[in-house]
C-alpha cells in the first residue's frame, strides 16, 4: 500500500522559508504569486492491506515523529 | 559532581562540554552513547551538546530526541535529575518534549555566529546561583534555527512562572528588537522546565571559559552546576 504525508505549517506560524520564496518568485517575474507556505512531503509504502490499519499507523508516525504539532498540521492520503 | 554528555551522531560539540564541566569541577564527564540505554548510576547532569545531530534531518532534533537513550534522560528528568541542553541539545529537549515551543528557523534566514550579550533572568537556579540576576553575559551563539517560539499559552505561563532563563540584551542589558538576535519570542534565549530541573538555550556558555580564546562568561554555568552538585 502506498501513502502520502503531507505536513504543513499551522496557519500564523511565520514561515521565514515561504517569504523567502515569494520574494524569489516574485523577482523571477512570476506573476500573481500572494503568498507561499513551505511544507513537506512523505511518500511512504506499507505492508497493511487494509486502509484503516494503514490510516492508524501513519496517524502515529505523524503524531509521533513525521510533525511537530506544536507548529504543524499533517495530512494523511492512501494512494493505492 | 556525576555528569554525563551524550553524544549523537552529528554532535561536535560535545568534547567543549566535558572540558568546561571538568574545568569547573575537577572532575570529567562520563561520556554516554545515543545508542545506550542507561546513564551511568548515580549521574546529577545530563547534557546534550551542540552539533547537527542526524544532519538536521526532518527537523532540527527531532531524530535525536527519538533515540534510544532519550528515555533514560526523560525518566532522569522526572526523578528531578538536572539536563542541560545547548543549541542542538536545546532543539532536541523541545523535541522530546521535554521543554515547551520549537525552535524555527532564524527570522532573518541566516545562520548566526557571533558574540552576543544575554541577561541572567534569575539566580536562584542551579545552574545560575553563581551569576548574579539581571547580570549581562558576553557568550556566543552559532546557529540557524533557534527561532523560539510556542503557543501563546505556553509563552504566557513561561513568562509567569518565571521560567525565561536568559534574553538576548546588548551590553548594558536592554533588551530590544534590534538585540533579538534569530526573532525569538520575547527575546528567549534559554528557558526552564516547571521545576527548574531542565534548562536548554541556544547560546554556548561552553565556548568562553578560557581567557586565552575571548572569555570567561561561561564559567559561571559550569561553576553553578558543579558546586550545586557538589553539595
Amino acid at each position: 500500500m502506498k501513502a502520502r504525508v503531507t505536513v504543513t505549517l499551522k496557519t500564523g506560524v511565520l514561515d521565514p522559508q515561504g517569504k523567502a520564496i515569494e520574494g524569489a518568485l516574485s523577482s523571477l517575474g512570476v506573476e500573481g504569486v500572494t503568498g507561499v507556505r513551505q511544507g513537506k512531503v512523505f511518500d511512504i509504502e506499507l505492508a497493511h492491506t487494509q486502509p484503516e490499519a494503514a490510516q492508524a499507523a501513519l496517524k502515529d508516525a505523524c503524531e509521533r515523529l513525521l510533525a511537530n504539532t506544536v507548529i504543524e498540521n499533517y495530512r494523511v492520503e492512501i494512494l493505492s | 559532581m556525576k555528569a554525563a554528555v551524550v553524544t549523537f551522531p552529528g554532535s561536535n560539540r560535545e568534547r567543549d562540554i566535558a572540558r568546561a564541566l571538568k574545568h569547573a569541577s575537577g572532575v570529567a564527564p562520563a561520556m554516554v552513547w545515543h545508542a545506550d540505554a542507561d546513564l551511568p548510576a548515580g549521574t546529577d547532569l545530563v547534557v546534550l551538546p551542540g552539533g547537527f545531530s542526524y544532519g538536521d534531518y526532518l527537523r532540527c532534533g527531532a531524530i535525536a530526541a527519538r533515540s534510544n537513550i532519550m528515555a533514560a534522560v526523560q525518566a532522569h528528568a522526572a526523578r528531578g535529575g538536572l539536563v542541560l541542553g545547548v543549541c542542538n541539545g536545546f532543539q532536541i529537549l523541545c523535541e522530546a518534549q521535554l521543554l515547551p515551543g520549537v525552535l524555527m528557523r532564524n527570522d532573518r534566514l541566516r545562520f548566526m555566529c557571533k558574540r552576543q550579550h544575554l541577561r541572567v533572568e534569575r539566580a536562584d537556579t542551579a545552574f545560575t546561583h553563581r551569576y548574579a540576576q539581571g547580570q549581562v553575559i558576553d557568550v556566543c551563539i552559532a546557529h540557524g534555527e533557534g527561532n523560539w517560539t510556542a503557543d501563546a499559552d505556553a509563552v504566557a505561563r513561561i513568562e509567569g512562572e518565571g521560567l525565561v532563563a536568559f534574553r538576548y540584551c546588548d551590553a548594558n542589558g536592554v533588551v530590544s528588537p534590534e538585540t533579538n538576535c534569530n526573532g525569538s519570542v520575547n527575546s528567549i534565549a534559554g528557558i526552564y522546565s516547571e521545576k527548574r530541573n531542565v534548562l536548554g538555550m541556544m547560546p554556548h556558555p561552553e565556548n568562553l571559559i578560557d581567557a586565552l580564546v575571548g572569555g570567561t562568561d561561561g564559567r559561571g554555568l559550569f561553576e553553578s552546576l558543579a558546586t550545586r552538585m557538589a553539595a
